[in-house]
């Protein structure tokens, strides 16, 4: 195992797939002169040139689109947008394009591309560079989304992404570029796609938790341990396709589930855990399941206020307090 | 009684088209057609037969469409090609057969043209599984990629980035190919499109851009939705670009064969207006008050396949005779594609889920 930063297993994922296939290249905003805007490209220009190492315009859907039409004929493009917040503006070619053109003309159309980036929220930038999309993304058929929280999956997870012959959703958080942590120094190193882990084992509550929310999820846990309830966290690591039985075999152990989400509560991505395990576990739940996301409103700037904005670990061990009826 | 012009404030659209203040706004005219005769074209009369027969292809079948789809046969939107038939033939016998396609929903006439065959057509407008998109796709979503003609797109001006993206992979690859990406006038409003021109000339795409501009977008016509000449768009870019009329096949396969040369030994994109007309509503929905019969006529007095007819008649390449045995096949085979959509099978249910990921067993969130 080697100790990598976010943004250094990210790379390696990319710098992997690029030696390994002359079809794969990368374009986005920053990538190539200056690095990479959080660094996550860094060294790539000087490793394979102009050709596969693209800056484009502040052009979200222009660029979105013709790795679009990049991977139709062909290429396997990795797009990054320098936040998932700007990639709205290419929600048309991600939406409409990337995930129906396959559908549509009958499967004549192969789209493997991946659109990748930071997502959420990163300290006190308001409310248009703070929003999580993963939830809004996996609603669309046709689309994978991952979001995950360590290096480790990060490597892993991102080479299986780039090999996907299907459009991908990769997230990362911004505020996680820096962190580090162990990552398999195995070659070739991949992580299927749809397959959760469980992070931390237990036998009173399952908590559902990825990206950066995993991190909240664990400091509750090490919290709550010392109260002598054992948490176990479940990281989906994709949120679509959804390792499902993962944590439903966890809810059977532990019969109380809170899941935690990065995004808004409304149709959300805990709102469908919540009603998933309802439907697949119902028998076995001890307490309703409880959700922690952000409040349905937009991110303040204020520090006071983004910190009551933003879950953290009390959030946390108040919803597992409820469904451990512990008060 | 509409007020005129006396309010404080009006939103009265300035666009293309129109007389203003006693002036004609360009925009719409056709310009001349070419005077090249079909040899220093480098057509032969077996490629006019060819064309003619391809253009007649085109209107019959959506003519028995049209008339399919008011017998209730088909739901969906229907928008016709008709009128335009010229755009597509002059393109197709222009350019290479590897070169890449697409455009937007109008898109029936270009299928057939990049060799759909009218059984895959109509069976496609007909819903069903022997469709050139197994009854997935439907009238908007024609497409055979096998021929490099990569479908048609039903959001407006969406499809214009992928067009430049398909141009991107042919330069990645040096494999001699380009792309032509067509559009309807109302998506040169888009962003899509000039977000695309710049990063076209850029980069150096091998990539034809053209709008064929058949005076509409939707029922808006383009005095009420475009400012300034459409072809004007590409200087800001940087880009080459010229008018075509669109009513003559000769014209468009001259300007697209000059153009394609260029575009491929340059690497760089280039952009045409292509002015044409639209015959029928912008789909059959369309009660078209938004124009007179008289603007019709006269356009229709440049009908692209009656120009074709005389010229062959004119040349003596075809006699009447001649003309009436195309004519006669085509309409025969379009009656069978008919038949053939409407004895095929709907799609199984079972299929339902299928060609949606690359998987052999993919995963559905149900």
């Amino acid at each position: 195992m080697a100790e990598l930063q976010f943004r250094e297993a990210i790379r390696e994922a990319i710098d992997e797939e690029m030696a390994r296939e002359e079809k794969v290249f990368i374009m986005g905003e920053e990538v190539a002169e200056y690095n990479g805007a959080y660094k996550a490209t860094e060294g790539l220009l000087d490793k394979y040139g102009y050709k596969r190492v693209i800056d484009t315009p502040i052009s979200e859907l222009g660029f979105a689109g013709i790795g679009v039409g990049a991977a139709m004929n062909g290429l396997r493009p990795i797009v990054e947008f320098m936040t998932f917040n700007f990639a709205v503006l290419a929600a048309d070619q991600i939406i409409n394009h990337a995930s129906k053109a396959g559908y549509m003309t009958g499967g004549q159309i192969s789209m493997p591309i991946v659109f990748r980036g930071p997502n959420a929220s990163a300290g006190q930038l308001g409310a248009t560079h703070s929003v999580a999309y993963d939830s809004m993304y996996a609603h669309f058929p046709g689309l994978k989304v991952i979001y995950t929280s360590e290096p480790d999956d990060a490597k892993g997870l991102l080479k299986s992404a780039i090999r996907d012959d299907n459009p991908v959703l990769f997230m990362e958080s911004e505020q996680m570029y820096g962190m580090k942590g162990e990552v398999s120094e195995e070659e070739d190193y991949i992580i299927p796609i749809g397959k959760g882990k469980i992070k931390r084992e237990g036998s009173d509550v399952t908590v559902v938790a990825h990206g950066k929310m995993y991190h909240v999820a664990k400091q509750a846990a090490a919290q709550l341990e010392k109260d002598g309830v054992d948490v176990e966290i479940i990281d989906p690591r994709t949120v679509k396709p959804l390792d499902l039985p993962l944590i439903v075999e966890s809810i059977k152990k532990t019969n109380r589930c809170v899941v935690v989400d990065e995004a808004h509560p409304f149709a959300g991505f805990a709102a469908e855990i919540g009603f998933l395990i309802q439907r697949e576990a119902f028998d076995y739940l001890d307490a309703p399941v409880q959700r922690v996301t952000l409040p349905d409103v937009n991110a303040p700037f204020a520090k006071n206020l983004f910190d009551a904005w933003l879950p953290d670990a009390k959030n946390v061990i108040e919803a597992v307090n409820k469904v451990t009826y512990r008060n | 009684m509409a007020k005129k012009n006396t309010d404080e404030v009006n939103f009265a659209p300035r666009g293309i088209g129109d007389e203003k203040d006693g002036a004609v706004q360009k925009g719409v005219d056709l310009p001349a057609p070419t005077k090249k005769k079909h040899k220093s074209l480098g057509l032969s009369e077996d490629d006019l037969k060819a064309m003619y027969e391809q253009m007649y292809l085109q209107r019959r079948f959506e003519e028995r469409a049209m008339q399919q789809y008011q017998k209730g046969k088909f739901g969906g939107f229907l928008h016709l090609y008709i009128g335009q038939e010229a755009v597509s033939t002059g393109t197709v016998y222009a350019l290479n057969d590897d070169d890449d396609i697409i455009t937007a929903y109008r898109d029936h006439g270009w299928g057939l043209c990049r060799g759909i065959t009218p059984n895959e057509g109509m069976a496609e407008l007909f819903g069903k599984k022997t469709g050139c998109s197994k009854g997935k796709g439907g009238s908007m979503h024609f497409a055979k990629t096998e021929n490099h003609f990569w479908g048609g797109y039903g959001i407006v001006g969406g499809h214009i980035p992928i067009g430049g993206g398909l141009a991107f992979a042919n330069k990645y690859n040096q494999n001699g190919r380009i792309s032509a990406t067509f559009f309807g006038d109302g998506a040169v409003d888009q962003g899509a499109l000039h977000e695309t021109f710049n990063i076209a000339n850029l980069w150096g795409l091998p990539a034809i851009f053209a709008v064929e501009n058949n005076g509409y977008s939707m029922g808006t016509a383009a005095r009420r939705h475009t400012v300034n000449e459409i072809v004007d768009r590409a200087k800001g870019y940087g880009m080459k670009s010229r008018v075509v009329n669109g009513m003559d096949v000769f014209s468009v396969y001259e300007a697209m064969k000059e153009v394609a040369e260029e575009v491929r030994k340059n690497s760089e994109p280039y952009f045409l207006e292509i002015r044409t007309y639209r015959y029928r509503g912008h789909s059959m929905s369309d009660p078209q008050k938004y124009r007179t019969k008289e603007e019709l006529e006269n356009y229709q007095k440049n009908d692209p396949i009656e120009r074709l007819k005389t010229y062959l008649k004119d040349n003596k390449i075809l006699k009447d005779d001649g003309i009436q045995e195309i004519e006669e096949k085509v309409e025969q085979e379009v009656l069978d594609a008919v038949e053939f959509a409407d004895n095929s099978d709907f799609p199984d249910e079972s299929e339902l889920y299928d060609d949606m990921f690359a998987e052999d067993e993919p995963y559905f969130h149900n």
